[in-house]
């Protein structure tokens, strides 16, 4: 009992060590020197109860895991209605359920949720790409931002020096990417893990200040604006057309109204991410893919089986490139501005906790994490002081309870030839 | 009686100052099983890691009918269809029993990337045969059951005989097994070496073996080969071997 005490007691003073110096001090700017004030007693209560709570709840461990086992274990849904959800057919009908619903709803919701909806659309496309590399093929990559980097400019250079449209840049900008992809790809062959995240973080922060130091082609740390946004078969989404162009609102004989833009890029992100989905799940059933995961597994054993890993490597890094590259150019057109800060190392961060928190490898997995991801932040902005604090106390519940992921990759059942059982 | 599969000669392998295989030769014929025995650290291993080019032999050929493959990295060895397990099983433990064969399949499988994409019908084709040969293999190591269980989670002998299988759904012209009794209970040898049987009698498979258990190499093999710290010692038929007073005493140490 004394040593139930002694760490209670401690616990609740580690609340106060925590806690007090964060939330309990301000820190505010008189004149030109910075005062130290303590903050409303409000807090400190707040900050008072949550370490008695701390305290009982040490104290009271072992009853209460007791308490905890003693009841009974309710199943959140019955076994009929689990097995239902993962049939096959199933699953296809709700996957088409969603996409269906994903095309309608823009137009009846408002202009600012089918902006943050984009914007999720975008971390998909993302976190589909590095899940490639990560998830599948087990090589930790934390300078993905700057293949994305490569394709948010590739875009905007030659939308700005030769007024090339979005749709002839989109595949150019994967290529791109791609090809940065596999430039970095040779030298890190022979590394893993740790030593290879540390080459990759390298390569992105090479990557941005080399764009923001070429300042006479990129624009320094201005960057590149006035992109032009993607148009509808020729037709643009502006009030006023360019020459030579047809506005959309003209041309279907309705009133101008500036939502359709913003829908028709929602439509668009949507279309790209529907694609990368569409051909990495492709992927995942090609003996390429399976490679990538048997690279993840063993490599020596891979090679005894005459799968050359330099290949399976390679192609991992060029395909999770390519993808980033078509999310950038999709970025620069929808941002209509690029500058080096907007790919930074916690860009890269971002992406690789997405995959983490969707659950390695799984695809589902990657589009809700990014939802959760991106939306969270936005739903959440008066808290935005606590940001960070959430994001952190978010990774922490998720290593204790989840830590396989919040949708873990499902091993493909093969269905053999059946065969009548005795 | 039949042509020469694989033939050594003069194999040496160095470390630094270290020489950890000192011209050692072996002839293997098709059809045959051919055993290399000695005592813990003699060599046995480094010798595979040559011969599957997991390591740069120093000096010696290597001829897989009649073709010099020493010096060729691994993976293109394996192709050539020399196949090896290891002495600690090295499976792909997260994935299925059904996709690590299928793995192995690669190299005769359609791998074109647009094919795949779009589904097409030679690419379909392809895949139904694979599953099909998969489960082939499945079902002569007792292992249709755990179809979809993940290799990692099978049993210790079942993990010996998939990893075994698998090297067979590359369709080798040569097997090498690593010590793959190590570990097994006495049942489960004896299950080993009734598939290695049904190998040879069945896939006309070739196979090299490393093992411990004299029981074991002495009953199935046609030849055995013995190396002690690196050097070959001596070279035989199994009853050569059983009276070889140089063995017993490599084994058994000076009287």
């Amino acid at each position: 009992m004394t040593r139930n005490l002694r760490q209670a007691l401690f616990s609740a003073l580690l609340v106060w060590a925590v806690a007090y110096p964060i939330l309990g001090l301000k820190l505010t700017i008189v004149g030109i020197n910075l005062e130290v004030h303590g903050t409303s007693p409000t807090t400190l209560m707040i900050i008072a109860a949550c370490s008695v709570l701390m305290f009982l709840r040490v104290l009271f461990d072992q009853q209460i895991s007791a308490a905890w086992k003693a009841s009974p274990n309710m199943p959140v849904i019955p076994a009929k209605a689990s097995n239902f959800l993962t049939l096959p057919t199933t699953q296809r009908w709700i996957i088409i359920a969603l996409i269906i619903g994903a095309l309608v709803w823009p137009f009846f919701g408002s202009r600012g949720a089918v902006d943050i909806a984009t914007l999720v659309l975008i971390y998909v496309m993302l976190g589909l790409g590095l899940n490639i590399v990560v998830g599948l093929a087990g090589l930790l990559d934390l300078g993905y931002v700057g293949f994305y980097a490569v394709g948010a400019y590739s875009y905007a250079l030659l939308s700005h020096y030769y007024g090339l449209s979005f749709w002839i840049c989109l595949p150019i900008a994967g290529l791109m990417a791609a090809s940065f992809g596999f430039l970095l790809g040779f030298p890190v062959l022979r590394l893993r893990g740790d030593y290879l995240a540390i080459v990759t973080l390298g390569f992105g922060e090479i990557i941005r200040l080399f764009l923001r130091n070429l300042t006479g082609l990129t624009g320094g740390p201005n960057g590149i604006s006035n992109i032009e946004k993607p148009t509808f078969f020729g037709l643009t989404f502006e009030r006023k057309a360019a020459e030579g162009l047809q506005t959309f609102h003209e041309y279907f004989g309705i009133e101008y109204n500036s939502i359709n833009k913003v829908i028709f890029l929602y439509l668009v992100a949507l279309l790209l991410a529907l694609f990368a989905l569409f051909v990495i799940n492709r992927l995942l059933r090609m003996p390429l893919g399976r490679a990538w995961e048997a690279l993840r597994e063993d490599e020596i054993a891979c090679r005894a089986l005459g799968l050359n890993p330099t290949v399976i490597k390679l192609s991992a890094f060029t395909l999770g490139a390519c993808f980033a590259g078509f999310a950038g150019s999709f970025f620069a057109a929808r941002q209509g501005l690029v500058t080096p800060e907007s790919f930074t190392f916690i860009e890269s961060a971002t992406i690789l906790a997405i995959v983490v928190l969707g659950g390695m490898g799984s695809q589902l997995g990657v589009v809700l994490a990014a939802t959760v991801m991106i939306l969270l932040p936005e739903l959440m902005r008066e808290f935005s002081e606590y940001r960070m604090l959430m994001f952190g106390a978010m990774m922490v519940l998720m290593m204790i309870w989840r830590p396989q992921g919040l949708l873990p990759m499902q091993r493909p059942v093969l269905q053999l030839k059946a065969e009548p059982r005795k | 009686m039949s042509r020469e599969i694989l033939k050594v000669t003069g194999l040496s392998m160095r470390f630094g100052g270290l020489l950890a295989v000192n011209g050692v030769a072996l002839t293997v014929k098709e059809k045959q099983v051919v055993s290399m025995i000695g005592p813990n650290g003699a060599g046995k291993t480094t010798v595979f890691n040559c011969l599957t080019g997991f390591y740069q032999p120093t000096a010696g050929s290597i001829l897989l009918d009649g073709e010099p493959i020493q010096g060729l990295p691994g993976h293109k060895i394996a192709l050539k269809g020399v196949v090896r397990t290891f002495q600690n099983v090295r499976l792909f433990k997260d994935m299925t029993a059904v996709e690590n064969l299928l793995i192995a399949q690669h190299r005769h499988l359609n791998t074109n990337f647009l094919a795949g994409l779009f589904k097409t019908p030679g690419f379909r084709k392809s895949e139904r045969e694979a599953m099909e040969y998969a489960e082939y293999w499945l079902e002569k190591v007792n292992l249709k059951e755990f179809a979809n269980r993940p290799a990692g989670t099978l049993a210790y002998g079942q993990q010996r005989r998939l990893e075994i299988a698998r090297c067979m759904m590359t369709r080798p012209r040569i097997l090498m097994l690593d010590e793959p009794a190590a570990g097994l209970n006495p049942r489960e040898t004896e299950d080993l070496k009734a598939l290695i049987g049904v190998l040879r009698e069945e896939h006309n498979a070739t196979v090299l073996l490393i093992e411990h258990d004299m029981k074991l190499v002495m009953s199935i093999s046609d030849h055995i080969v013995v190396i002690n710290q690196g050097t070959p010692l001596a070279d035989g038929t199994p009853e050569q071997i059983r009276d070889n007073p140089e063995v017993i005493k490599a084994y058994l140490g000076e009287a």
